[in-house]
Order: C-alpha cells, then structure tokens, then sequence
C-alpha cells in the first residue's frame, strides 16, 4: 500500500508541471500583444508598459514561465486587473458559496442517485428498472441551464413558492440560505444524480450475483438485510470513489447553474473574468480547479485501496 | 443500456456474417436506438433544409409584433424584438449541429493519432503523452471550454475549436486503451512477423479493429459537444447575436420569464431531444458493438 500511494503521489507531479504549461499557455493564445490585451479598454502606453514590465512579458518565454511557477508556487495567482486584488483573495472570498452549493447538490445526487440505483438493480428487467435508467438518460441529456430556467418558470414565476435568483447568506438567515439554494443545488445534483444511479445499478448487478449474496441469501438472511448489509457496503465502493471524480462535473454545472440564479460564486466569477477580460482571474480559477481535482483524485484513489480490503496488501 | 431497457429481442446469429451487418441488425432491433436515429435524422433534415422550413427570417425584427405568445401566426411565439421564435430554433439547429459535428471530428482528428502513438509506441513517450492528457482530463471539460473561448474570443468557430479541444483526451485515452489491449493480438504479431512496416500495422491492422468503440464514444461525444455548445452560447462565449443558437436564446429569455416563457420553452426542448436522441442511439450502439450485452 505504501509503493502504491508513493508512485501515486509521484504521478502527481508530472500532471502538475503539464497543467502548468496548459494554463500558462493559455496566455499566448491571446491574439497580437498580451499585454495590449490584458490592458482591456485601458489603452493608455504608460499602463500597457507598465503590464509588460509587470508580467514580463518582455523576458523570453522559459523564463515567464519559470517566474509565474515560482509565483504560483508562494499562493500569488497574479492580481485581479478590473477590481485590483489578489485572485487567490477573490477565490477564497466567492469559494465557500459555491462549496455549499456543491455540498447541498452532492446530497440530492446522493438522496435520489442511491437508491434509484439500488432499486433499479433489485427489479433487473422489470419496468421499475425501465423507468429508472430512462429517468437516468433525461438527467443525462438535459441542459441544466434549461432545467433551471423551467423551475424558476414553475416554482417562482408560476407557484411563487420560490426565489427566483439570489444568495442570502447563512449567517444572514439559515431559511433565506436554504430557500435560495435548493432549486440551484436539484439543478446542479440532477446530472450527477443520473450519473450516480447508473453506476449504482450496474455495481450492485454485479455483487448481487455474487457468491457471498448468495450465501446470506441460502443463510436466510432476510432480503432487505442481505442488499444493504451485504451487497450494497460492496457495491459501495466504486460508487465513494465516483463522488470525487464527479467535481468536474459539478463546478462546471456550478458555473451554469450560477448563472441562470445568480448566485455570486465561484462559476460566476470565471464568467464575470472573461466578459471583463480579466485574464490572471481565468488562469487562477482554472488552476486552482485542476488542483483540486488532482487532490480530489488522488484522495479517491486511496479511499478506493482503503475502502477495498483485497487492495490493501 | 437503456436500449436493452426497451426490449431488444433474442439474436439470431447468422455463421459467416460480416461483423459489421450483425452489429446493424442488432442496432435494427432496438428500438431506442432506432427512436433516437429517427429524431437525429429529423434535426439534420430540419437544419439542412431551414431555408425552405423556416416561415420567416430568423434576423427580422418586427416591432409590431414584440413577445407575442404562440398564434397560428407565430407557432412558437416572437421574441422580445419580434422575431419569430419558430424560425430561429430551426435556423438554430445549424449552430448545434455544426458545433457537435466539427468540434468531435476536431477532437477525433487529434485525439486518435495520439492515441494510437502513445498505445504503440509504449516507453517514455506514453508516459509522457499520457500525463499530458492526464493533465488536460484535471481540468473540467466546459472550465477548459470556457477558458479557451476567454482567450480565443467569443464566437461559434471558436467555440467549436474550444470544446474540440477539450475533447482530445477522451479519444485519446479510450484508442490508447484499445491499442494496448489488440496490440498483442495474433493478427497483430502476424502482421509484424511478416516484416509490415510500423505505420502499415497501426493503420491497417489495429486502427479498423479499434473503431467500434470510437464510434460509439463519437456518437456521445456529438451529445456533449451539442450541451457544451449551447452552454457556451448562453454564456454569450459561443454564437454571437444576432445569429439564432439555441444556447443564446436560452441567455435572452431568461430576462424575459416573467413576460415570454414561451422564448424559453422551445430552445430548450430542441436541445434536449436532440441530446436525448444522441445518447439513445449512442447507448443502442454501444449495446449493439458489443457482443457480451447481448
């Protein structure tokens, strides 16, 4: 277990060092002279000359690179050119708000993900399993910018049950919080949800024609006993590790979903960052998300060899 | 999945049948698939033929007729500076399409020469390639649209080489796999053993035997690519107006829910059938390709 989380800690840092060039290349792709354009509308020469200074940007391009790394490397994601702060400040500040919307739509996918999975697999071939993986295909192919445009339609415009658009805080009002975030976070769950109840379905098949099921089953193990004690803490596993591979999917639903309710988040903020051509902002949130998938990654790899006995020689 | 979810009925097998017409009956007999080609056939007929299909000019404004609801006039209503919503879901179908279509052979045609390098190859290189697309995979497929349409600019061919793009590593690490898991095949070693040069066994010998689960991923890829396309259309990053997509018309219509959901009601339902239609026939070919899921 110990070779295998050194050589998968070690496989980090090569991804790393290409995310790196990937973002820093991001920069060259800026049409004529980068810093002209990160100057935005400000095309006066003393600031456009000030940015080149600042950025390098008359230095060869090694040695950009090497200077942004060593930045990066010491927490400095370079500075905000519209509102004047520091990127890793304007993260940090719009992170907790789209971390509670992350959380609250992992709990939908998870409340209404499991156990359709489950059930789907109980009733193999019968209708119920029919309408589940046909429910799973709908979560699958609609936008979720449109699902949420229809439920602002229904339970704000229609029902007025409702807010339509916004964010209260929850130190503000708990209620109000919760009130604006549920339709965001069955929106942003949705998908995932989908995603959720087809790997459950397919992992609890699997154990469900196992010889240990079998055996509870021959033991006389009630039925309900033996499919959530015994089959489904198997089919479990795979389905753990799923959770953390699925935050690419929720941050780029985060960043739809932010949008259509206006909510002031972390997807909000890349959008707000490329309408107002402020490109350190870009690179810091797409650096800092592939860093903490690589993170994420990596924890699930673990949690998949601590999970699962047999890997654990 | 979901096709063998609607029935598909018990194969009947024909000896020395070409691979490729059993898989076609197989795909013949399901009928989601069958359900979801219908509906893709439908949209490519719709966008080619919008010319002659659209009752009116998707660009004209008509200020006499501002947010009208649907009317036999206008079936699916008008927008907010009167133009006939009908007509720009069916000239939108174009920018879906063509977003789908280009961005997944963009990604096809980068992703599957690496693919087959990295598997061959082996060593160094794949290490070396493989990290590469592990660290494209790290960042989220639309955050990597997003960012390259930021620096590209805004428009639909950028949008399309952005999701392309993004793209890449799915195609690349699914040939990668196939490679290594034929490349030790007999037909493989024969075809070496007879003294082929190198390029003649990747391109004549593995690459045909690895499409059939390409051609699935393309078909899925398409479904994707056609939500991405959209998404960064309601992102204001994809088609710029006042050339119709569906994305865009989603962004316009949500300032106007209160006044004209109608606006936002048939963009969003041609997106989803479409998609819908695409990950079915996907699923019924990938059932179909695969002879364990009979």
């Amino acid at each position: 277990m110990t070779t295998f989380l050194l050589r998968r800690i070690a496989l980090i840092v090569p991804t790393l060092f290409f995310v790196s060039l990937l973002i820093f290349g991001l920069q060259q792709l800026l049409p004529g002279d980068p810093a002209t354009a990160l100057a935005g509308e400000d095309r006066d020469p003393a600031v456009i000359a000030f940015l080149r200074q600042k950025y390098h940007l008359d230095q060869p391009l090694p040695v950009r690179y090497a200077l942004w790394v060593e930045a990066v490397a010491q927490g400095d994601l370079g500075e905000s050119i519209r509102i004047k702060r520091p990127v890793f400040d304007l993260i940090a500040e719009k992170l907790p708000v789209t971390g509670e919307l992350a959380l609250m739509a992992l709990l939908v996918a998870l409340a209404i993900g499991l156990p359709a999975g489950i059930i789907a697999a109980v009733k193999h071939g019968t209708p119920v399993d029919y309408g589940a993986s046909m429910a799973a295909l709908w979560g699958l192919s609609i936008p979720n910018f449109w699902l949420g445009i229809l439920l602002i339609l229904l339970f704000s415009v229609e029902l007025g049950l409702l807010p339509a658009s916004g964010f209260v805080s929850p130190a503000e009002s708990l209620q109000q919080n919760l009130l604006t975030l549920i339709m965001p976070a069955f929106v942003l769950g949705n998908a995932i949800a989908a995603v959720m109840m087809r790997h459950t379905r397919s992992a609890m098949l699997q154990v469900l024609s196992a010889d240990f099921v079998r055996t509870a089953r021959a033991k006389g193990l009630p039925e309900i006993r033996v499919i959530l004690r015994h089959a489904l803490r198997n089919a479990l596993i795979p389905v753990v590790t799923l959770g953390a591979l699925e935050f690419g999917q929720l941050l780029s639903g985060a960043v739809l979903t932010e949008q259509v309710f206006a909510i002031p988040g972390f997807g909000k903020l890349i959008v707000d960052a490329v309408f107002n051509r402020d490109y350190a902002v870009v690179q810091g949130v797409v650096l800092f998300t592939a860093f903490t998938y690589i993170l994420l990654n990596l924890f699930a790899d673990i949690a998949y060899v601590v999970l699962n006995p047999r890997l654990r020689t | 999945m979901t096709a063998q979810v609607f029935g598909a009925l018990p194969a009947e097998e024909f000896p020395g049948e070409p691979p490729w017409l059993r898989a076609v009956r197989r795909l013949v007999r399901r009928r989601a698939a069958m359900i979801g080609l219908a509906v893709g056939l439908f949209f490519i007929l719709l966008a080619m033929a919008a010319p002659l299909l659209a009752p009116y000019d998707p660009l004209a404004t008509n200020w006499a007729a501002v947010r009208k609801a649907p009317s036999v006039i206008h079936l699916f209503g008008t927008d907010e500076i009167g133009r006939d919503v009908l007509a720009r879901v069916i000239w939108g179908s174009r920018a879906s399409l063509l977003a789908g279509l280009v961005s997944v052979m963009l990604a096809l045609a980068l992703g599957v020469p690496i693919g087959l390098v990295s598997g061959y190859v082996g060593g160094i290189l794949d290490g070396t390639i493989m990290r590469l697309i592990d660290a494209m995979l790290a960042i989220p497929f639309l955050i990597l649209a997003i960012a390259l349409a930021a620096f590209l600019g805004p428009s639909l061919t950028n949008a399309m080489i952005a999701i392309g793009i993004s793209q890449i590593p799915i195609f690349a690490r699914l040939t990668r796999g196939q490679v290594l898991s034929v490349k030790h095949e007999d037909y493989v070693e024969a075809a070496r053993a007879v003294g082929n040069p190198q390029y003649r066994i990747v391109l004549r010998h593995i690459l045909p035997n690895i499409v059939p689960p390409l051609l699935v991923q393309a078909t899925l890829a398409t479904a994707a690519a056609i939500i991405a396309e959209a998404s960064l259309s309601f992102l204001g990053l994809g088609q710029q107006p006042p050339n119709p997509s569906w994305g865009s018309m989603l962004n316009t219509a949500k300032n106007f829910m209160t006044q004209a959901p109608w606006m936002a009601i048939w963009p969003g339902l041609a997106i989803f059938s479409l998609v819908l239609s695409l990950n079915l026939f996907g699923d019924g070919l990938r059932d179909a390709l695969d002879p364990r899921r009979e």
